[in-house]
């Protein structure tokens, strides 16, 4: 599976949830498969998804689900020892591992090949961690919801993007309306 | 103890050198504006703040590892209910450019970042300048509104300049220098 088909088996999971997702091509295509007031969708900044998501999952009760990318956690590496000692209960970590920069071409990272994203989570302090393959990203996350514990859930899954447009709404617009959200 | 303590006549926060504690009134104005989230990345000038911050059960205190890494946590922090605040040195503001450029200003968010001014007056290590000759051009490039404490007093400025971000909703940088936090013993 790729991202987007991801996106789209665990949509109905993410549609109640508090989302905060990954620049690029994550937030144009879970935008363009089911926009919800309650997604935050980054437009810039690569690598921050995990602390804004680990923020809000500390300022509230919510749960929060971020979706990030093997790239921008290895480009924000010093977010896991954060997450290790800080993250609440309500907070799920999803990285999507497809082993690339996806939204500039498919480049490789490290992540894909000798760096291992979950050992690293480990390594950094966080206890309930947790890998999967693409097809059970559905199932780790409903228990993910359900384990009263913050989780890192890495996700396995094959490089490649959707097209989707291009997410046009105003940024203040997108906070503003996930502010109501989380606050609704 | 400072040779003024010693003096008649002298006590109060009048006198330069006489310790006004600028570390507590930081933290009160903090909590009294409702600030609850604070981030920071240690400065040996901050050392006595942050450590008033920790202590304070009004304020969660989060240390990040960088210091855009801190601005994403306080961007969340705010859109879930709190308001933030980030304790930092002026040598990472070109790290946190993007941040502020892209996420901070473009989502139109508010920000106080209680920055140490390294490499100013008063400043030992030569290094130090070499940031500090770019930090007023940097957030003026940024239209970031930026104030410097340099005087004990100036701290007094510090509630209004907390109200006045939350009430425009965009980062403000206090740059805070050597002789504000009163030296380095007199080098
Ligand atoms: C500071 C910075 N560097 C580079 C980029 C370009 N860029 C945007 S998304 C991206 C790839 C992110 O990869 P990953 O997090 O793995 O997400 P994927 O698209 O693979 O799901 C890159 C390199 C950027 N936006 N900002
Ligand atoms: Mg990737």
């Amino acid at each position: 599976m790729i991202r987007s088909e991801i996106l789209k088996d665990i949509a109905p999971i993410l549609r109640d949830q508090l989302v905060v997702c990954n620049i690029g091509i994550p937030s144009q295509e879970l935008h363009a498969i089911d926009d919800q007031p309650s997604n935050f969708y980054m437009l810039g900044t690569m690598g921050l998804a995990s602390s804004i998501g680990l923020g809000l999952a500390l300022a509230q009760p919510k749960p929060v689900i971020v979706i990030d990318g093997d790239g921008s956690v290895l480009t924000n590496l010093g977010t896991l020892p954060t997450i290790g000692n800080n993250a609440p209960p309500n907070y799920i970590l999803v990285i999507i591992d497809n082993g690339s920069y996806g939204s500039t071409g498919d480049q490789p990272t490290y992540a894909g090949q000798k760096t291992d994203l979950a050992g690293m989570a480990r390594a950094a302090g966080c206890d309930r961690v947790v890998e999967v393959q693409d097809v059970d990203t559905g199932k780790a996350l409903k228990e993910a919801l359900a384990a009263g514990e913050a989780t890192v859930l890495v996700v396995k899954c094959q490089s490649g993007n959707a097209k989707m447009p291009v997410i046009t709404m105003d940024p203040v617009v997108i906070r503003d309306r996930f502010m109501k959200a989380v606050a609704g | 103890m400072e040779l003024n303590e010693l003096l008649p006549g002298t006590a109060g926060a009048s006198l330069k050198g006489t310790p006004m504690n600028i570390d507590k009134k930081i933290a009160d104005d903090f909590v009294a504006n409702g600030v609850s989230f604070v981030t920071t990345v240690p400065c040996k000038q901050l050392a006595g703040v942050i450590e008033e911050v920790d202590k304070r059960d009004d304020i969660f205190h989060i240390p990040s590892n960088k210091e855009d890494e801190g601005m994403g946590l306080c961007a969340g922090a705010w859109m879930g209910g709190k308001r933030p605040a980030i304790i930092m040195q002026n040598t990472a503001i070109g790290v946190t450019l993007n941040t502020l450029a892209t996420l901070i200003q473009y989502y139109r968010m508010p920000l106080p970042m209680l920055i140490s001014y390294r490499g100013e007056l008063r400043e030992p290590v030569a290094c130090q300048v070499e940031m500090a000759v770019h930090t007023k051009a940097l957030l003026a490039q940024l239209n970031i509104p930026t104030y410097h404490f340099h005087w004990q007093k100036d701290v007094e400025e510090f509630d209004n300049i907390l109200k006045y971000t939350f009430m425009c909703n965009k980062p403000v940088a206090i740059l805070t220098d050597a002789n504000f936090w009163g030296g380095y013993g007199d080098q």
